[in-house]
């Protein structure tokens, strides 16, 4: 085996990967437990945390670009970078996401919900049940496994849709639209946390196959 | 255009490729030996006009017996056994009758190290068209300019045609190496390895310059710098221990090899 120093590049640029991941996974959790507990110190925990995600997807994109120029990786060497490049920004804008709901959970302050958030909960725990999945799909490269992410997209999809359908119909007070407006925009980026589970997926069959896949449409 | 696989020993082995552009050279199941040494094993590789094949893989695999091979040259090692064919144009080159001055005027062949003669730039390029018998001066200038143009130099060297070719820097004598080889008219031209005696400006030179040429020539290129085939090649071919791992459109070579040797190799994990 030769090439040690790239091998061993290449090993830390995906642990930085794996960091960037459970932060962002974390960011999002902790951001749905203060809307869900009205807890604005831990929302503005969450606004913190996103500044160490973002330099952190820079650090990534630093260490990658560094390694493509200096050790000219090809084929599956250069997928795995730009891979790694791609699903970083993913994550980091799982991170946007899970600021924009501590954002909508400050702006809700501690307004009883207009309707329970059951459904929310759902979609929220689904989301994250697929970005733990692709997490581990990418430590095993099991394309098994990032396939029944796409499946779990169409359920979060179909449950945003109906979510935000329902809160549509809801009849409130001037006062009250504010915080259907917040509900709807929360749902809005927990889909869109689970659509970057879906495009890191399809990451993972690119690097794995050398092919663009749409595993969702 | 129409790609059929064939499998060769169970081994993914060649693409033959059935579209407008023609073969010029061919081996059907090559073999080589130097002495019991088999050096070559049922190589089986298609060149097309105006493309630039290139042979890749580590020192010993046979990639420069197998570009000594196409102009015969490998003849001169007296040890030499061959089996097998290799056709240009479609005929057999080691058929019997088969001129090898015929051959090698139409297949040009540039070397790793620069190697002008102790001549003038001039005489340099009107070497080979003297010996086929043009005497008229006239013709003679023409050649020459045509030549150094078409290997690039001629803004350089134009205004000193009679100096001493050894003045020149590494790059413009491997470029006067190639326009010699252009004065002749080849068909074909084999590079082995033609820049690794040269500075980074004077292969980024020489590789503008094989681009170029394929407008007009086909050209087999043995290289050991990956990405210099990775730029200018349309297909690459895969030599390991004499034989032919993987043919292949470079592009496909260089991201989705089909066999984990050839990724092993282009990713630097041996040879």
């Amino acid at each position: 085996m030769i090439r040690e120093r790239f091998e061993h590049d290449l090993i830390a640029v995906q642990q930085d990967l794996m960091e960037i991941c459970d932060l962002s996974i974390d960011s999002l959790q902790t951001a749905f437990k203060a809307f869900v507990n009205k807890d604005i110190d831990l929302a503005l925990q969450v606004i913190k945390t996103d500044l160490k995600i973002n330099r952190l997807e820079e650090t990534i994109n630093d260490r990658v670009i560094l390694l493509i120029a200096k050790q000219q990786p090809v084929a599956t060497d250069l997928r795995r970078l730009i891979v790694v490049i791609k699903a970083a920004t993913d994550m980091e804008r799982i991170g946007d996401h899970a600021v924009n709901i501590a954002k909508e959970t400050i702006r809700i302050g501690k307004e009883p919900f207009v309707s329970s958030i059951e459904p929310i909960e759902e979609m929220f725990h689904k989301s994250i049940l697929m970005l733990r999945q692709i997490v581990e799909a990418f430590l095993e490269e099991n394309t098994t496994k990032a396939k029944e992410i796409a499946q779990l997209d169409d359920e979060v999809d179909e449950l945003t849709g109906n979510t935000i359908s329902n809160l549509m119909k809801l009849t409130v007070s001037n006062e009250q639209v504010s915080q259907i407006t917040s509900l709807s925009y929360v749902c809005r980026c927990i889909e869109r946390s689970a659509d970057h589970a879906t495009n890191i997926a399809e990451h993972l069959f690119y690097l794995l196959k050398g092919k663009h896949y749409e595993l969702n449409n | 255009m129409v790609q059929i696989l064939t499998e060769f020993n169970g081994t993914r082995h060649a693409v033959h490729e059935i579209n407008s552009k023609s073969i010029v050279m061919q081996s059907n199941n090559f073999n080589l030996w130097y002495g019991s040494n088999h050096a070559l094993k049922d190589i089986n590789l298609n060149m097309q006009e105006n493309e630039v094949t290139a042979i890749i893989g580590p020192s010993g695999c046979g990639k420069s017996t197998y570009i000594k091979a196409l102009n015969r040259m490998v003849e001169l090692v007296p040890i030499v056994r061959t089996a097998g064919e290799i056709s240009y144009r479609g005929r057999n080159i080691f058929a019997n009758g088969y001129e090898v001055e015929e051959l090698r005027t139409k297949v040009g062949m540039v070397f790793q190290k620069p190697n002008p003669f102790p001549k003038s730039i001039y005489d340099n390029i009107a070497y080979g068209p003297r010996i086929h018998g043009i005497k008229n001066k006239k013709i003679l200038d023409e050649i020459v300019e045509k030549s150094l143009r078409g290997a690039a130099i001629w803004d350089e060297v134009k205004d000193r045609l009679n100096e001493n070719a050894y003045g020149l820097s590494g790059g413009q004598q491997q470029r006067i190496c190639i326009a010699r080889c252009l004065a002749i008219e080849p068909d074909v031209i084999l590079m082995d390895e033609p820049t690794s005696a040269l500075d980074p400006i004077s292969t980024l030179k020489v590789e503008e310059l094989v681009q170029e040429m394929k407008e007009q020539y086909s050209i087999v290129i043995v290289t050991h710098n990956m990405q210099q085939a990775a730029r200018i090649s349309d297909k690459t071919a895969f030599f390991l221990n004499g034989e032919v791992i993987e043919f292949d459109q470079t592009d496909t070579i260089f991201s989705t090899p089909s066999d984990q040797r050839t990724e092993d190799y282009i990713s630097g994990r041996f040879g």
